[in-house]
């Protein structure tokens, strides 16, 4: 092999280890939040900004549970400790979130609140929920995660390939990929194919005739949130597992989680996922230092001699925000053509 | 008794007072119409049959049974049926699905009365992969009286089947009527082509500002003087 092909191996090395596994991952993880919003939009017929605190929840509910495993001993080497509490710490957070419905969000429904109301309320309940959250684990940040950390490290990965730049696969990011493909699989099946399914996007679509064609609301309602437990804990977990716990971390993704939602047009599941997609290489592509690859790339005299960042990693939460409007502005209904709420 | 009974019905969406003690009625095998001016409560009294607004007073009976407690659910599953005036389709499922949910409380095998569907309009069985909300006017009004005949109903309440659809259709629609009365169903339908459906109807209602003004058979209606001036257009 040239040096120059062995350049440009190492250049998209780079690009992987640094941009490609960490948004795959990243967007993985907004992904699943965005499905949670999505769903509570479509049947619930409000914007949960309640859902990053929930993750935060739900997380929480993995910390406890996992340490309580490791003090017990009940560990399986190799294997995240927090993978296995996941089950468990869904059945609490279904638990909380369907005790928030029954206490707060059911009254308005049955008062037939405007959905601007019911969006009020869920911000209490945000607030109420990050409480809680700091009120257990305090507001600093630790991380939950044991077992393996790499399916391959840098190290493993130059020492295998020779190359300069080495790609490493973290465990957690492996983790985030797979299960959230399986989990929207999961979603979509359930959604398109079972009759629960189908139910709950039929009660979405209209709610009287789903009433008239026998359909229990309430019933809807429970398996909506279940669901939304669920993509809620598992996004939570996972995003704790890459990233670290952090109360403050979580409540800042709702940005990013809605903005997922809006690009992807808001009530539709599929464009929730491309949006989060969207979102997070957008996220990590601007705020990369592409220093590095280009002097793979480029001849010698033409080395930059700055970091080549497109903003600052501080900011990134500005690129959510900046997408957001874009969207707004050019195509309110987003990339799939998404449905507004209108309060008959 | 007949098969369904509203009677006297006093209804009203909060304080404004909506039905006055509005009767109606229709045997098995039978095709009651109830016209009269917009605003008439005519919708009003199709929603207290069906338990979707509650009346301040009269009861619905059903086969004898008084109904008036049931929910909503509950009147469906013992076999009265409702395709509202709007509204009346699930728009971003497929044809096929919105006669899936049709037949959502049966717990038997639902493909036979698919099939039956189909064969009463076989332009849903070309779109049933289409979504509802991609047909034509007298399309969903098809997949509406479709996804009703879905829990196999002894009573089937319409409002307003032919709105938006061409005469062509609207004949249609009236022909596939008679068919489920003559298989011995029980039909009360609001209608606002009054002259047409008081032509097929074995009992017509007048209502006007939720009151019986007049009630007879088709025939005396269309023949009556009265009727034939203020609602039939002379
Ligand atoms: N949800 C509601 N809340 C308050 N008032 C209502 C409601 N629905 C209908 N009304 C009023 O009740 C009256 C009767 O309405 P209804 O829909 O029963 O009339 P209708 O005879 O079906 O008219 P149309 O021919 O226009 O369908 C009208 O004055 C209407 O404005
Ligand atoms: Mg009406």
């Amino acid at each position: 092999m040239t040096s120059d092909s062995v350049d440009i191996i190492n250049a998209f090395a780079l690009l992987t280890n640094f941009v490609l596994l960490p948004a795959l991952s990243y967007g993985s993880q907004l992904a699943l939040g965005a499905l949670a919003v999505t769903l509570v939009y479509s049947v619930l017929r409000f914007s949960n900004f309640a859902q990053g605190d929930s993750m935060a929840f739900g997380t929480m509910i993995v910390i406890l549970l996992t340490s309580f495993m490791i003090s017990r001993g009940w560990t399986i080497s190799g294997i995240p400790t927090a993978l296995l509490v996941i089950p468990i710490a869904i059945v609490f957070t279904s638990m909380y979130l369907l005790t928030m419905d029954r206490l707060i969000y059911r009254h308005y429904r049955k008062i037939k609140a405007k959905s601007i109301t019911i969006v009020m309320s869920s911000i209490g309940v945000m607030f109420v929920t990050g409480g809680i959250v700091r009120f257990v684990l305090g507001a600093t940040a630790q991380k939950f995660e044991d077992g393996e950390r790499f399916i391959f490290s840098v190290r493993e990965f130059k020492a295998y390939t020779g190359l300069e730049q080495g790609i490493a696969f973290k465990t957690s990011q492996f983790l985030t990929i797979t299960i959230a493909f399986l989990l929207v699989a999961f979603v979509f099946y359930f959604l398109q194919k079972t009759k629960t399914g189908k139910a709950m996007r039929a009660y979405s679509d209209n709610k009287e005739l789903a009433l008239l064609s026998g359909i229990d609301p309430d019933k809807m309602v429970q398996i909506t949130w279940l669901l939304v437990a669920a993509l809620t804990t598992i996004a939570g977990a996972l995003y704790g597992l890459d990233k670290g716990f952090a109360p403050q971390q979580y409540h800042l993704l709702l940005l990013p989680i809605f903005a997922s939602v809006i690009v992807g047009g808001i009530g539709s599941p599929i464009g929730a996922i491309a949006g989060a997609f969207l979102v997070a290489f957008s996220e990590i592509l601007l705020t990369y230092a592409y220093k590095k690859f280009l002097i793979y790339l480029l001849p010698l005299s033409m080395h930059p001699s700055s970091l080549v960042q497109l903003i600052g990693t501080e900011y990134k939460y500005a690129i959510s925000f900046v997408i957001l409007v874009i969207v707004l502005l050019i195509k309110p209904t987003g990339l799939f053509k998404g449905k507004v709420i209108v309060d008959e | 008794m007949a098969y369904l009974e509203g009677k006297n019905l006093v209804a009203s969406y909060g304080v404004v007072p909506i039905l006055h003690e509005c009767s109606v009625e229709v045997e098995k095998g039978e095709l009651a119409v109830i016209v009269g001016p917009n605003g008439a409560g005519k919708s009003t009294v199709m929603r207290v049959l069906l338990g979707m607004l509650n009346a301040t007073s009269g009861s619905v009976t059903l086969d004898g049974k008084d109904i008036s407690m049931l929910s909503t659910q509950d009147r469906i599953s013992h076999g009265l049926a409702f395709v509202p005036q709007t509204k009346n389709v699930f728009p971003s499922m497929t044809v096929e699905e919105n006669l899936q949910m049709g037949g959502f409380i049966r717990q038997d095998d639902i493909n036979q009365t698919i099939e039956e569907v189909y064969a009463l309009f076989p332009i849903l069985y070309d779109k049933r992969k289409q979504l509802a909300e991609q047909l034509s006017g007298g399309q969903r009004q098809q997949v509406a009286f479709g996804r009703a005949m879905m829990t196999k109903p002894s009573i089937m309440l319409l409002d307003e089947p032919t709105a938006g659809v061409s005469p062509i259709v609207m004949d249609e629609i009236f022909s596939n009527i008679l068919d489920v009365r003559n298989a011995g169903m029980a039909v009360l339908m609001v209608e606002q082509n009054a002259q047409q459906a008081l032509n097929i109807a074995d009992k017509g209602y007048v209502l006007v500002s939720g009151r019986n003004e007049h009630t007879g058979t088709g025939k005396e209606l269309i023949n009556n003087s009265e009727v034939r001036k203020k609602f039939l257009g002379g």
